[in-house]
């Protein structure tokens, strides 16, 4: 039962972690392209242009 | 460490802050944006360019977000650099769908935060149920329903707020649409489980009611994303459209402007070739007007000082100089614009088919939960528990699954047909669709290509035609380009002819060497007139008739010399004749309505098989051809693309444009068909038949669902347990089934 007093809070304020992260990513316009986020992960950023 | 802050203070002091640069953002959509190469081509190119702040491609959007500092490139600048990379981009005009884009955050936020509620208080829930099966402490159980409640009611005040507010809105004009009964249910159950936790029994549903807005929030933002994923496509293909006009200034120094920055008064510039980008009165030059997206009218006009010319249009032959006017000057212009407005008017009579099943619902389940309230006080029970049976009636007849049914459906649907090509931008312009029985095409430009093609090559000779072409390919006339286009599809070379002068209305000519002096030795390529050709009263030369609805232009290769007919017409859409087979047997009607001249019509008509046409139409004409078969209670949809054309598209039952429309006939018309052939209309069709059937049997899952439960409401059996499953059960149901939508074959049947 005391196990509970501290439980319950710590998995609410983890599941509120998750919630603030998520909005902010979604504040930040992180969700705005998702297609192209996709192919930034790959993306080098080679500085020498293969011409 | 003081040392190292007073070092730092003093270096502050020293660097003087560099004042913020004034940066202007300029959004571009990109027509062929289609990959992460696309991207990454895209942000080098722009990134290299001198004054540039900022580069951001969005892939989904196929846009580009610029930040150009002050002294930076304009818009013509960035334009034409990406064009040398090979895209097409074009400025989108004004603020593109700010808040809509707002408004899909607001949602994903509230569907946030309503998932988190729902999670914790599951995890509660299944606690307490696991619970009451086993031994779990009242203490223990009274202060997990505590914890449900603390996190339930914010959750439900702030996700539910969307239902709230449009069902407040229904009620204040005393309409109910589906939002009424949720909101109801939402409010009843956090409320009455409110109460039982105060009072310390097991009968809360606050799972209920936050899973309740949980997945009503996933139905709704897919499908308000959808939606201006939608018309962002759509404004897309508008700024494309639009293009640059070169302005004279008083001082005579030139300047390239977007269309939409031109004012009454300004004076353009129109090269031969170019299309007109504002309407206005000629104040300098004589040329032809390809005037096809204004009244449908194959034949240029020649036009000279004093006329109106409309945006749009195309100067063939010679340029001019434009003089902007505004649009009130113009009658035609008017004319559409108040056509339109009465058409409008009439569309939003339509009750979506979502609110029609509400209308009916909301009184039958208000019904039922009165019912069993009486019921049991009837039955000699206290008033508590009449009471909650009552309320577990109202919250198992939540619409959850009814509330799915359509747009789960939409959803499927309209995302299947953008992969197809067809961008739906009306709300209820698939549910009008399924109800269509009349197809009614517009002709030039959405039955035909709008472009001519030389139809009697076989009577030309090979020599005959490369001279032809080789005087018609210094001129941007369709006929001309028809001309060129015939002489390269059989692979002949020619070489342009050197001197060629074209005269606007007539044709072209290129002086000859002869003897009898100059003007009546010319080589002429142009109308009957021009080639010093007699037409004969019946129009019959070299044994044809002009009446067989071709265009006729002559060839003369010298004074002394024959004129030899190039015969043209526009030529049908390759599937044209196809699609209206395939219409015929969906059970539909075909009809061609056009502004074009009756031998013209009749060709393409019977061509493309179509018994029943008109020729010769004003928009008026059109709109009053609608109303006729709208009085015969048919269903009509209409495909077109001129400006012609809006009226009829906004008063039709539902409407298609055409990609190469009129901007305001695309914003006109329920969707936009992209590309070159018109089978998409036959599969937008068939997929709102099965759209519609699709959400009749999700109507009809939902009330099973219902037939099951209520009944056990009643009698007081329902459990949070049990109303968690039977929710959740019938959501994903419903939702299955408009999942097969994506894979379902698209066939119109009878």
């Amino acid at each position: 039962m005391t196990a509970l007093a501290w439980l319950i809070p710590a998995a609410l304020v983890l599941g509120g972690l998750g919630l603030a992260a998520f909005l902010w990513a979604l504040n930040s316009g992180q969700f705005e392209d998702l297609d192209g986020a996709a192919y930034r992960a790959l993306d080098d950023n080679d500085p020498t242009d293969k011409r | 460490m003081g040392i190292t802050l007073t070092d730092r203070a003093i270096a502050a002091e020293a660097t003087p802050v560099a004042p913020p640069r004034q940066i202007t953002h300029v959004m571009l959509a990109v027509e062929n944006l289609n990959c992460g190469g696309c991207m990454r081509r895209i942000e080098r190119k722009l990134s290299a360019v001198e004054g540039i702040a900022s580069v951001r491609t969005n892939l989904s959007a196929k846009r580009v977000a610029i930040g150009v500092a002050e002294d930076g490139p304009g818009v013509e600048t960035l334009v034409a650099e990406l064009a040398a990379e090979g895209f097409r981009a074009a400025e989108l005009a004004g603020v593109p769908a700010r808040t809509s884009d707002a408004a899909d955050r607001d949602l994903l936020r509230r569907l946030a935060v309503a998932g988190f509620a729902t999670a914790n208080i599951m995890l509660l829930s299944v606690s307490v149920w696991a619970g009451i099966a086993s031994d779990m402490g009242s203490e223990t159980k009274g202060l997990f329903h505590w914890l449900s409640a603390l996190i339930a009611l914010p959750a439900v005040a702030y996700a539910g707020q969307p239902f709230f507010r449009s069902a407040i809105s229904a009620l204040k004009v005393r309409r109910l649409n589906m939002d009424v009964p949720i909101s109801l249910g939402v409010l009843l159950a956090t409320a009455m489980s409110l109460w039982q936790t105060v009072r310390g029994t097991d009968q809360v549903f606050f799972d209920a009611s936050i899973s309740l807005v949980f997945f009503l929030l996933i139905g709704r933002y897919l499908d308000h994303s959808l939606r201006s994923r939608a018309s962002g496509a759509a404004e897309n293909l508008l700024g494309l459209k639009s293009g640059f006009a070169t302005v004279l200034g008083s001082d005579g120094a030139s300047e390239r402007l977007p269309a939409r920055m031109i004012e009454p008064g300004m004076r353009v510039l129109v090269t031969a070739g170019e299309r007109i980008a504002v309407d206005g009165r000629i104040a300098a030059g004589t040329s032809d007007i390809d005037e096809q997206i204004m009244t449908g009218e194959t034949v240029p006009r020649t036009v000279s000082v004093g006329d109106t010319v409309y945006a749009g249009t195309i100067a063939l032959t010679a340029p001019i100089e434009v003089v902007a006017t505004k649009a009130d000057d113009d009658t035609l212009i008017a004319e559409i614009a108040r056509l339109m407005a009465a058409a409008e008017q009439s569309r939003s009579l339509y009750v979506r088919l979502a609110d029609r099943a509400a209308a009916l619902y909301a009184p039958l389940v208000h019904i039922l939960g009165l019912g069993t309230f009486l019921g049991w006080m009837a039955l000699g029970s206290a008033v508590e528990p009449a009471l909650m049976a009552a309320i577990a009636v109202l919250i198992i007849t939540c619409p959850c699954a009814l509330a799915l049914a359509v747009p789960a459906v939409q959803v499927a649907a309209i995302s299947r047909l953008f992969g197809r090509g067809v961008i739906v931008t009306a709300a209820d312009g698939l549910e009008r669709m399924a109800e269509i029985d009349t197809l009614v095409f517009d002709k030039t430009g959405t039955l035909t290509r709008g472009e001519p093609v030389l139809r009697n090559g076989g009577e030309i000779a090979d020599d005959e035609l490369a001279r032809a072409a080789s005087l018609a390919v210094n001129s941007r006339h369709p006929y001309s380009l028809a001309i060129v286009r015939a002489a390269g599809a059989r692979g002949l070379s020619f070489s342009p002819a050197q001197g060629v002068v074209e005269t606007p209305g007539a044709g072209l000519s290129r002086a000859v060497e002869s003897d009898s002096g100059p003007g009546s030795s010319d080589e002429r390529l142009g109308s009957a007139d021009w080639c010093g050709v007699e037409l004969r009263r019946d129009g019959d030369v070299t044994g044809t008739s002009a009446d067989d609805g071709a265009t006729t232009l002559w060839y003369r290769a010298g004074p002394e010399a024959a004129a030899i007919a190039f015969r043209f017409d526009d030529a049908l859409r390759e599937d044209a004749a196809a699609t209206v087979a395939a219409a015929r047997a969906g059970g539909l009607d075909v009809v061609l309505l056009s502004g074009d001249r009756a031998p013209t019509v009749a060709k393409a008509a019977e061509q493309a098989g179509i018994t029943e046409w008109k020729a010769g139409l004003k928009p008026q004409d059109k709109i009053a051809e609608l109303a006729r078969l709208k009085a015969a209670g048919r269903h009509v949809l209409m495909v077109g693309d001129g400006l012609n054309d809006a009226p009829a598209l906004a008063a039709a039952h539902a409407s298609l444009a055409m990609a190469n429309a009129a901007a305001v006939s695309q914003i006109a018309a329920d969707g936009v068909v992209q590309g070159q052939m018109l089978a998409p209309i036959i599969d937008t069709l068939a997929m709102a038949r099965r759209a519609r059937t699709m959400s009749l049997a999700n109507f009809a899952i939902a009330i099973a669902y219902n037939v099951v439960f209520v009944p056990i409401a009643m009698v007081g059996l329902v459990t949070p347990l049990i109303a968690a499953i039977a929710m959740s059960a019938s959501s994903i149901a419903v939702t299955a089934n408009a999942l097969r939508l994506r894979t379902m074959e698209l066939r119109l049947e009878k």
